[in-house]
């Protein structure tokens, strides 16, 4: 047959979507197929099963590419059942199941994307420290280790002209360059992986996808600033980065990749691994030292900045996932290279998490300066279900809502921070007609709220206070005055908060504000919810014309509000309703209304 | 300070040897501590209080500190449901408050009387393209709705009750 002669690869999406759509079951019943397959069509050895980060696509999760010689297939929306039958019709008759593979609208999703750190996702195994080396792993270490000096290291990154992928932007060469300056016995590199931002996930991405370009970036980092030990502070939330890192870093110590006398050189470090705990403000550099120190996450007030002062006092860097990961590529391929995408000011590509209500949901790397509407439409695939574009939602609670008049503004540092938002971390939110823009600013301070570490006062008191407003406002009770009474606080706590939690988080309220003012007035003079989603200020009941008495919504009612018989008319008891809205969701004759 | 079992004593023993061979510090060993126990029981802070000769006050300004250390022994199935902003503006609210009905969680509380379920939030899992996001026993599911997430407790409610 074939097959027999035939490299068969199968690569299954293992990235956050493959995982939460059932992957490893996908996987399992391939191993097993093959296996008994093996026996009858002899296709064993050729075929190894390869567990690849993330795709991108996760929307279509999960995703499986099979490969034959040189031919590579990709399916869509892949079910553990379904593998039998690839692998009966594909590897055995050498049939593509045509009606589950991809179409032209899934390389749509990949045309206008310029993939860096996420160029190797389908190459690598993240388990497999050989897989790395095979597409270039690693050489920028020895490039670096054995042929540059660390200035000149640093001069390649500064060159390149990236920025902190962290949220703040700061020019990484610069960093190094100021650590490597200060004098010190001993200094430190720390990698950034507590991704705060509650709705993005690039970081354990990039981690879970290719650990070991994080690790290298570390690795060249450490030798730029002259530190010789590194620590990686991931959240625990992430159980699986934290185990692809810790099998990375020792396959990398077997290797001498870590350890003392690297590759052979003079150069000795180490990285160890710090597990967060839940509290996003250990994100901001200061507190995420003193955690590592054991300590309760508290940030401190700067200068002096970490470079100088950092962890247990000595030099460190501290620099997010992305940036590290970008590193070993701008080595390899050299600083005109990374250069040459991006604009003027933001250089290079960012990866983005697009989620909300795009069609196409996953993790996207684009060039800096793309425009905002290529991300949504052409990349995204546009709004799902028919509804309207009504904001996007980036750099989380730091950031802003930019609204769809401005779906033509660049993507970058600069356009984003001057329409009030910021490029953050990476996290884009997109929303629809059906989404409050009060309550989702509302959202933000909850959760800025119970996050603020208490430290300092104008955040600690100033968002309960900013979200007590908001909770009167989104329950029907505003004010008269209250929408500039949150510009007033939101300005005064942006500049006497002791760090950027506080100094960022009156953001969501005012870009929303700026843009959907009329929302918030809405809200405080009619007592109305213009996108129907504050439960105080509307009202479930059903219409008559169309109800068919099919009692759908009289079962999912959970506080037994709904009462009718069969066939007719049913009604809803408004005292008893918990606005839950189950009977609008499931009701197919859209004859429950909201007002 | 309080007593403890012989048993507990060894588990005690074992976080401690942990912590001293990796040069651990207060965070990783409550994390040792309550990944041993399920939570974090008084007893044993007292315990590790005297044996590091460090003032109980310390621990607890850590365990108050992150979310992620819990006081109070927990349900025997965890359902974490994501309320990231992702999983928000998917409905992931409706989501917890229809688990907590079903469960009949009361409020200010997040377990069942019988500890059978303790539900929680989380700011993001990191699963945000498949939003409303569920871990159920360390599992991760995406694209959850009220439905499935209803029958999946159920049938651990089923397997509950066979054994
Ligand atoms: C409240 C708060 C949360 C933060 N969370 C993160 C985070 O989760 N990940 C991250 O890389 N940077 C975070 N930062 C930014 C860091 O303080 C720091 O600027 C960054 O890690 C530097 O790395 P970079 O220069 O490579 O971006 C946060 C900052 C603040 C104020
Ligand atoms: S917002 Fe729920 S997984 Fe990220």
């Amino acid at each position: 047959m074939k097959t027999e002669k035939n490299d068969i690869k199968i690569k299954v999406c293992m990235g956050p979507g493959g995982i939460a759509t059932g992957g490893a079951d996908v996987i399992k019943v391939f191993k097993d197929d093959l296996a008994s397959a093996n026996i009858k069509a002899k296709i064993g050895k050729g075929c190894s099963l390869h567990k690849v980060g993330c795709f991108g696509l996760c929307a279509r999760d999960v995703l499986v590419d099979v490969i034959v010689g040189k031919n590579k297939t990709t399916y869509q929306y892949v079910k553990p059942d379904m593998v039998p039958r690839i692998v009966k019709e594909h590897l055995i008759e050498n049939n593509p199941v045509s009606e589950w593979t991809v179409g032209d609208d899934y390389y749509s999703f990949y045309n206008k994307q310029i993939k860096v750190v996420l160029s190797e996702f389908s190459e690598v195994d993240p388990e497999d420290i050989d897989t790395y080396t095979a597409v270039g792993g690693y050489e920028a270490t020895k490039k670096v280790l054995t042929k540059f000096t660390p200035e000149k290291t640093i001069a390649i990154i500064k060159k390149s002209g990236i920025r902190g992928r962290g949220g703040a932007g700061f020019p990484t060469g610069v960093k190094w360059e100021i650590c490597r300056k200060v004098e010190s016995d001993q200094k430190f590199i720390i990698c950034n992986a507590d991704e705060g931002d509650p709705g993005a996930f690039m970081d354990r991405a990039v981690i879970e996808g290719n650990p070991h370009s994080v690790i290298e970036g570390m690795i060249i980092g450490a030798y730029a600033i002259g530190a010789t030990k590194g620590y990686v502070y991931v959240r625990a939330e992430y159980p699986l980065a934290v185990e692809r890192l810790t099998i990375a870093i020792k396959q990398a110590r077997g290797k001498n990749l870590l350890g003392e006398n690297i590759l052979g050189t003079k150069f000795n470090f180490d990285v160890r691994l710090k597990l967060g705990a839940g509290a996003f403000v250990c994100g901001e550099e200061t507190a995420l030292i003193a955690s590592i120190e054991g300590q309760r996450g508290m940030p401190r007030a700067k200068p002096p900045f970490p470079v100088h002062s950092g962890l247990w006092g000595k030099p460190t860097v501290i620099n997010n996932v992305e940036t590290l990961a970008n590193v070993p590529y701008i080595i390899r391929k050299g600083a005109d290279w990374f250069s040459s995408f991006g604009t003027e000011k933001s250089k290079g590509t960012k990866v983005f998490a697009l989620t909300g209500k795009v069609k196409n949901t996953g993790l996207i790397e684009v060039p800096m300066g793309i425009l905002l509407r290529e991300i949504i439409y052409d990349i995204g695939g546009g709004i799902e279900g028919g509804k309207a574009f009504k904001a996007v939602q980036t750099g989380g609670p730091s950031g802003g809502c930019i609204p769809a008049e401005l779906v033509d503004i660049n993507v970058d540092y600069e356009s984003l921070a001057k329409v009030g938002s910021i490029v953050g971390s990476g996290g884009m939110v997109v929303l629809d007609d059906t989404d409050c823009m009060v309550s989702i600013a509302k959202f933000f301070l909850e959760f800025t709220q119970a996050e603020s570490c208490g430290k300092c006062v104008p955040c600690r008191v100033g968002t309960k206070r900013l979200l007590e407003i908001l909770d009167r406002i989104t329950a029907g009770k505003g004010r008269e005055g209250d929408i500039e009474l949150l510009e007033d606080l939101g300005n005064d706590i942006k500049l006497s908060s002791l760090c950027g939690l506080g100094q960022t988080a009156p953001n969501p309220i005012l870009s929303t504000i700026k843009y959907f003012r009329h929302e918030y007035e809405a809200h405080i003079k009619e007592q109305k919810c213009p996108a129907k989603v504050c439960k105080d200020l509307i009202e479930y009941g059903i219409l008559e014309e169309f109800c068919k008495g099919c009692g759908a919504c009289l079962r999912v009612c959970p506080s037994k509000a709904i009462t009718g018989e069969k066939k007719k008319p049913h009604i809803i008891s408004v005292d008893v309703c918990i606005k839950c809205g189950a009977c609008f969701d499931v009701c197919k004759f859209k004859a429950v209304k909201k007002e | 300070m309080l007593e403890v079992s012989p048993e507990v004593e060894k588990k005690l023993d074992g976080v401690l040897q942990k912590h001293i061979t990796d040069e651990g510090n207060i965070i990783s060993l409550l994390q040792d501590m309550q990944e041993a126990f399920g939570y974090i029981p008084e007893k044993a802070v007292g315990w590790f209080s005297k044996k590091l000769d460090i003032p109980e006050s310390r621990f607890y300004g850590v365990i108050t500190f992150y979310s992620q250390f819990h006081t109070h022994p927990r349900g025997r199935n965890l359902i974490t449901a994501c309320c990231g902003t992702a999983c928000h503006v998917k409905g992931s609210e409706r989501l917890i408050n229809s688990l907590r009905r079903e469960l009949n969680i009361v409020e200010e509380e997040d377990t069942t009387d019988d500890r059978k379920f303790t539900v929680e939030k989380v700011a993001c899992i990191g699963t945000c393209s498949m939003a409303p996001a569920v871990i159920i026993n360390k599992k991760i599911y995406g694209n959850m709705t009220a439905d499935k997430l209803m029958k999946m407790v159920k049938t651990l409610e089923g397997k509950k009750n066979e054994d």
